[in-house]
């Protein structure tokens, strides 16, 4: 059989082999290297072991078969040697293993700025890295450039040799945004905000994906990420910026609805303050700014009087389908002005890297989240209540 | 009549919730009829009502109720992979633009569908109906601790698998994947039946579940022949045990989420939804807590199982029997302190991400030692090659490539890139076909002749183990390729025609794998049926170890009509080596439980309610709820549940075996 | 049942049980209903790591300050635990085999219990007036399904207390019926324990925040 299975498998695989791209084994960024080569080291120190056991099996099944006649001890049953050897050896190679997980993903955190370009190639410091504002909506991607105040959707072009720092999050539902050429995965979650570092080296166009199920248009929920020089980035940017759309909040709305199979897209002006918006789920105006609710919440919250600080939800095509037992749909209506909420999350040093463990006090903290001390602030809002309450409602 | 009128009596429940649109749910829903139809009326024409409701519906009888859970298992398996062989036909066709033959409604179904269906309604049910059908025997017990609640826990888990089975042709099941991730699963994104369907049969077998837990721990613990102490106990028993304990400490789990889950679709609670301070990260991580300790509940039973085989086939005391129960008790404790492994990629902080990975690693020092323990059992034995021990040899082949890529995925970054990718999807598929699914085809082979007293068809079985150990492989090896090609997965349309021949050869090693379980159906039907059986009068036809194999095949309803004295872990074996003689006289009547339609009551007015509450008919739901409570209160009012099986009845039994084992026919 | 099994030096081990042996005919039930008591506490675990968690989330609503009345629940923690002491006289007249004293200590104990129910019931009434819904906060919603869950456990408890006193007035106090009022026994006094929990982590340390 077995000759025969390679006369008929070798004209089968060779051409499969030769023709698959396998561009987790090679991709063109620095980060999805290493990790590419974790995977290796990882694989042979499993083998060492793995390879051994599965060889002993089939020596073990031929030569201990009834009709071998081999050496037959049916009370063998102990032996501490073999014991510890058959404890101890998984243990060396874990041990092993652990190490080099324990630093590997410290280093290639996906919230740690870049430590190199490759290998041997230290970051500059002049080069500034290239800031992204990642949106995962239903189903396509926005990215927001702040230092150049463009937008796209369904495209991301980057300088090679240039750090990008991505900021991700999403309008409804969770997604999980991934690059294979540049950097490994991570989540987009709405009303929070994830972090990834990257970089592409090698100049081209490669793939970009959604890795999460996310709803019927899944499947089409890709993009193109094109890897070019400077000057061609620098020409993009132009180009883009002569788009006739910007993306106002309202313009962001519209896009935001869902659609599948979506063509890029550019914009060649972006709101202030929108991508910030976007992860304080407050686009619309009255919306109260998640960094607002949280900063208030710090404080104990806004007793009885903010019970009724609620609006009917009339965005996104009239009443959303609700729970039998549910209220109508609402949700808390901004005491400042929304403007007013991101101006203070301005003020705030942009967290670095998050120290943040995910299971203490009140689970994950939301990175975007505003910093702890508002205590000025809440006399304030209590004041904007009080004026809010005497305004009437179409205010909101 | 008004229309308020029509939508009180069937909440959301109309014609328009059919799938006549989809001409594939038409013709599978006549066909399945068609089939269902022909079942019952042969039913009734061989007038069988009455025994199967007698004999088996009501009945108590641990074997009993194990033999419906493996049928239940065997059914839903065939639901389970017909979704399955859909997926990878779609995969496989759905390129250059062209659409396939599913829509995503229809599609993301299926793969919701597939993964609740083979966990929870096949591995669940498989391993249930083993350990109810081996654990009271292998401890030499008559019955299990509360032989009503077991009758219940199985008609519990059938009921759930009846609402599954139900979304098909009524509605829709969920398409948000096996866990159903908020905000996805709330009801703005996921405002159909999907969802609800989903909760309610899980809340349905769940409770089944947890009962059968509680159950057979109290069974292990407290039911124990004289002389079996802890460990002395046979692995099989102890890996039931942990798993057990598993079941008890994670479903709760479960059924909490997916109860605050149905709050927030239901009555518009905060729990898990983005708004009003609620948080989707908080599901995540309560469904793993359950979801990884589950995938422990599901293999340690199979290494029960493969622990059994390797002695009894090498004809050898086990290696290491000390350290293969400190194994197993380890995995057991640390199966709790991984889950975050399952969304690494969710941005928690490197130590965390690393500490979670380094335990998910330290768990295969345990599982590695079992592997060892189990190849040095074959070690200096006489090894036959009967089909439980085959698939032995193709697990530990197998299950070790699943390990590895399982520890591979352990390494965060190294998850970074690998997950939720077809690589992902091979692994684990890799540790459960050839962990879960090889050990209880073992296990199928292996107890088959004390449950039915023949041997399973050689001939039709070895068929269905190459066509299996091939198309998994030739199933699963594309996607560990594709999964480096970075290929995620539940994609349902794809652009690259490069990969389209990886899809296709999947495709054709799942068609494959189609042959090995028609091989396993004929394998069945060709030992049932076949006119001459190896009878075995023996009650121990493989030369067994434990004291399962003491009693005759089929075992009498009440197991041994002498209980048994433990002296060795391999009781039956030493019981044989010392020459320990059956008594034959002075029999004692023996006091049994008697049968009870109350499982099949309570669990048929679970279903109701769950299908009251998943099409908002509140009138029903509520004269379901006090129903239930109702007949619970009802029987607890029936004191006469046990009675006496006379002398002379247990005398006959006893002298056909002693006439049986003399060597007569 | 062990001593069947050891043997003396050299005389052959004894491989069946000759004489038969009674199990004690609920054996198992104690430790069947402890056990399940366990996985029903891992249900509380769950919802006290949610409160913990959500427990702060007042989406710029009422916090417990605004909310908690600290004397009513006073009042309605003093009727359970007290109900769990009434309970414990129960069990003592049971183990004397006084029928008429144990009924009436339990349903002094039903009684306990149904004030702790009405007090929750109205703590939830006034909150749910005031606009406090569960809706309104993933901080509420925490509170609510953890009270809830918890007022439903003793609505079940005196439901099944009710059907006991039926039972027991029937067939008078045989084992069954005594296994019965141990199990419930169980049941009371953990979720006793339980409310120890509720009224620390919630409304102590809710007020205290």
């Amino acid at each position: 059989m077995s000759r025969f299975a390679k006369l008929l498998l070798v004209p089968l695989v060779a051409p499969l082999l030769a023709g698959c791209n396998a561009v987790v084994m090679a991709p063109a960024g620095d980060v999805a290297v290493q990790q590419r080569d974790l995977i290796i080291i990882a694989t042979v120190l499993m083998l060492l072991i793995i390879i051994p056991v599965m060889v002993l099996v089939v020596l073990f099944a031929r030569k201990y078969r009834q009709g071998n006649n081999a050496k037959y001890e049916p009370n063998w049953d102990h032996s501490t040697q073999l014991e510890l050897v058959i404890w101890s050896a998984p243990l060396a190679i874990i041990i092993c293993l652990g190490a080099v997980t324990w630093v590997s993903t410290h280093l290639l955190d996906p919230y740690r700025e870049l430590g190199r370009l490759g290998p041997d190639r230290p970051i500059v410091a002049e080069i500034e890295p290239l800031e992204v504002g990642v949106v995962a909506l239903d189903w396509k991607w926005m990215f927001i450039y702040p230092q150049y105040d463009i937008a796209t959707v369904n495209e991301f072009v980057t300088p090679v040799d240039r750090p990008i720092s991505f900021k991700l999050t999403a309008s409804t539902v969770m997604n999980s945004f991934y690059i294979p050429a540049m950097a490994g995965q991570i989540y987009a979650m709405p009303g929070m905000q994830t972090r990834l570092h990257g970089v592409i080296n090698e100049p081209g166009t490669y793939k970009g994906i959604a890795a999460h199920y996310s709803g019927h248009g899944f499947s089409g929920m890709h993009f193109e990420t094109k890897g070019v020089s400077d000057s061609e980035f620098e020409a993009w940017v132009a180009e883009v910026r002569n788009s006739p759309d910007m993306l106002s909040r309202q313009r962001y709305l519209e896009v935001e609805k869902p659609s599948e199979h979506v063509p890029v897209m550019h914009f060649a002006g972006v709101e202030s303050g929108l991508y910030t918006a976007i992860v304080n789920m407050c686009v619309e105006r009255d919306k109260m700014c998640v960094s607002e609710m949280m900063s208030i919440d710090e404080q104990g919250g806004l007793g009885h009087a903010g019970i009724d600080n609620l609006a009917p939800e009339l965005y996104g095509g009239g009443e959303k389908n609700r729970s039998p037992f549910g209220p109508q749909k609402t949700y808390v209506a901004a005491i400042c002005s929304t403007d007013e909420a991101i101006a203070m999350t301005a003020k705030l040093p942009a967290l670095k890297a998050p120290n943040a463990t995910p299971l203490v006090g009140k689970g994950l903290t939301r990175p975007e989240m505003v910093a702890q001390s508002n205590a000025p602030a809440l006399d304030w809002l209590a004041g904007k209540l009080a004026f809010n309450q005497n305004t009437s409602a179409d205010a909101l | 009549m008004t229309n308020e009128f029509w939508s009180f009596i069937f909440g959301r429940l109309t014609w328009d919730v059919l799938p006549l649109h989809e001409p594939i749910v038409v013709i599978t829903f006549i066909v399945v009829a068609i089939g269902g139809l022909a079942v019952l009326g042969a039913l009734t024409y061989f007038k069988l009502w009455g025994y199967l409701w007698k004999e088996w519906f009501t009945s108590v009888d641990h074997k009993k109720i194990g033999i419906m859970y493996m049928v239940l298992g065997l059914v839903m398996l065939l639901r389970g992979f017909a979704d399955a062989l859909m997926m990878r036909l779609q995969q496989a066709i759905a390129f250059n633009g062209y659409e396939g033959y599913l829509n995503a409604h229809h599609y993301d179904q299926l793969f919701s569908v597939h993964g609740v269906i083979m966990i929870f309604f096949v591995a669940m049910p498989l391993i249930t109906g083993f350990m109810n059908y081996v654990v009271p025997l292998q401890i030499g017990a008559r019955d299990v601790s509360f032989p009503f609640l077991n009758n219940f826990s199985f008609w519990m888990t059938a009921g759930g698998a009846v609402l599954v089975m139900m979304s098909l042709f009524v509605g829709e099941f969920a398409q948000t994947g096996w866990l159903a991730f908020p905000p996805l699963s709330g009801i703005e994104h996921s405002p159909a039946s999907g969802v609800d369907y989903y909760i309610w049969s899980l809340q349905v077998a769940g409770v089944g579940t947890t009962l059968s837990g509680v159950n057979l721990i109290a069974t292990i613990i407290k039911m124990r022949a004289p002389g079996m102490t802890m460990m002395k106990m046979p692995v099989f028993t102890w890996t039931s045990l942990c798993t057990n304990v598993l079941i008890v400490a994670s479903f709760p789990i479960l059924t909490a989420v997916l109860t605050l889950l149905a709050l927030d679709r239901y009555v518009g609670t905060n729990f898990f939804t983005a708004d009003f301070g609620g948080s989707p990260m908080m599901y995540i991580n309560l469904i793993w807590i359950w979801g990884h300790p589950e995938v422990y509940i599901l293999i340690l039973p199979c290494f029960g199982i493969f622990s059994e085989v390797a002695s009894t086939f090498s004809g050898k005391r086990l290696f290491g029997y000390t350290s293969m129960v400190y194994a197993t008790v380890v995995i057991t404790v640390l199966s709790y302190l991984v889950w975050l492994h399952h969304f690494f990629t969710m941005g928690s902080g490197a130590s965390v991400n690393s500490f979670f990975g380094i335990t998910t690693m330290i768990i295969s020092i345990p599982t590695g030692a079992k592997i060892f323990n189990w190849l040095f059992t074959m070690y200096k034995g006489r090894i036959r090659f009967e089909l439980p021990m085959m698939w032995l040899i193709a697990f530990m082949l197998t299950f070790t490539i699943g390990g590895m890529t399982g520890v591979l995925l352990a390494v965060p970054p190294a998850d970074f890139v690998l997950h939720n990718s077809l690589f992902l999807v091979a692994h684990f598929h890799n540790v459960i076909i050839g962990g879960v699914l090889f050990g209880i085809f073992a296990g199928i082979n292996y107890w088959w002749p004390k449950a039915f007293g023949y041997k399973l068809n050689e001939f039709w079985g070895k068929v269905s183990f190459w066509l299996w150990n091939v198309g998994f492989w030739l199933a699963f090896g594309p996607l560990y390729v594709l999964g480096l090609m970075g290929i995620t997965r539940r994609l349902r349309t794809f652009d690259d025609p490069s990969l389209q021949i990886w899809f296709i050869i999947a495709g054709i090693g799942a068609l494959v794998i189609a042959g090995g379980i028609g091989a396993m159906l004929i394998q069945f039907g060709v030992s049932i049926l076949g006119k001459n059986k190896e009878w075995d009068t023996t009650g121990d036809p493989w030369n067994g170890r434990t004291l399962e194999w003491a009693t005759s095949s089929p075992p009498p309803q009440y197991n041994f009509a002498f209980t048994p004295v433990i002296h060795d872990n391999d009781a039956w074996a030493d019981m044989k080596a010392r020459n320990a003689q059956r008594p034959t006289k002075d029999f004692m009547e023996i006091h049994m439980p008697r049968n009870t339609g109350t499982g099949v009551v309570l669990a048929g007015l679970s279903v109701v309610l769950g299908f009251a509450l998943i099409w908002y008919m509140w009138w029903l739901a509520i004269l379901s709820f006090v129903a239930l409570i109702g007949a619970a209160i009802i029987h607890t009012f029936n004191y006469d549940r046990d009675y006496y099986i006379p002398v002379e009845a247990v005398a006959d039994v006893e002298n056909e075996r002693t006439r049986l084992l003399s060597g007569a026919r | 049942m062990s001593s069947h099994a050891t043997t003396a030096e050299g005389e052959a081990p004894q491989f069946y049980e000759l004489v038969p042996h009674h199990h004690a005919p609920h054996g198992s039930t104690q430790i069947g209903f402890w056990i399940y008591l366990m996985s029903d506490c891992l249900i509380f675990a769950s919802l006290f790591a949610i409160y913990g968690v959500l427990g702060g989330n007042f989406a710029a609503g009422p916090s417990p300050e605004h909310l908690f009345n600290l004397q009513l629940v006073a009042v309605s923690t003093g009727a359970l635990l007290l109900s769990s002491i009434t309970y414990g006289f129960a069990m003592l007249d049971m183990d004397e085999g006084k029928k008429t004293g144990t009924l009436v200590w339990l349903v002094i104990t039903g009684i306990l219990g149904a004030v702790f129910l009405g007090l929750t019931l109205y703590e939830f009434y006034h909150m749910i007036h005031e606009g406090a819904v569960p809706q309104r906060s993933a901080f509420l919603s925490a509170f609510f399904v953890l009270v809830g869950t918890h007022a439903l456990h003793v609505t079940f408890g005196i439901l099944w207390l009710v059907t006991l006193l039926v039972q027991i007035g029937a067939k008078g106090l045989i084992p069954a019926n005594k296994i019965r009022v141990q199990c419930l026994s169980m049941f009371w006094h953990f979720l006793d324990v339980i409310w120890i929990g509720v009224f620390t982590v919630v409304y102590l340390m809710g007020m205290l925040r």
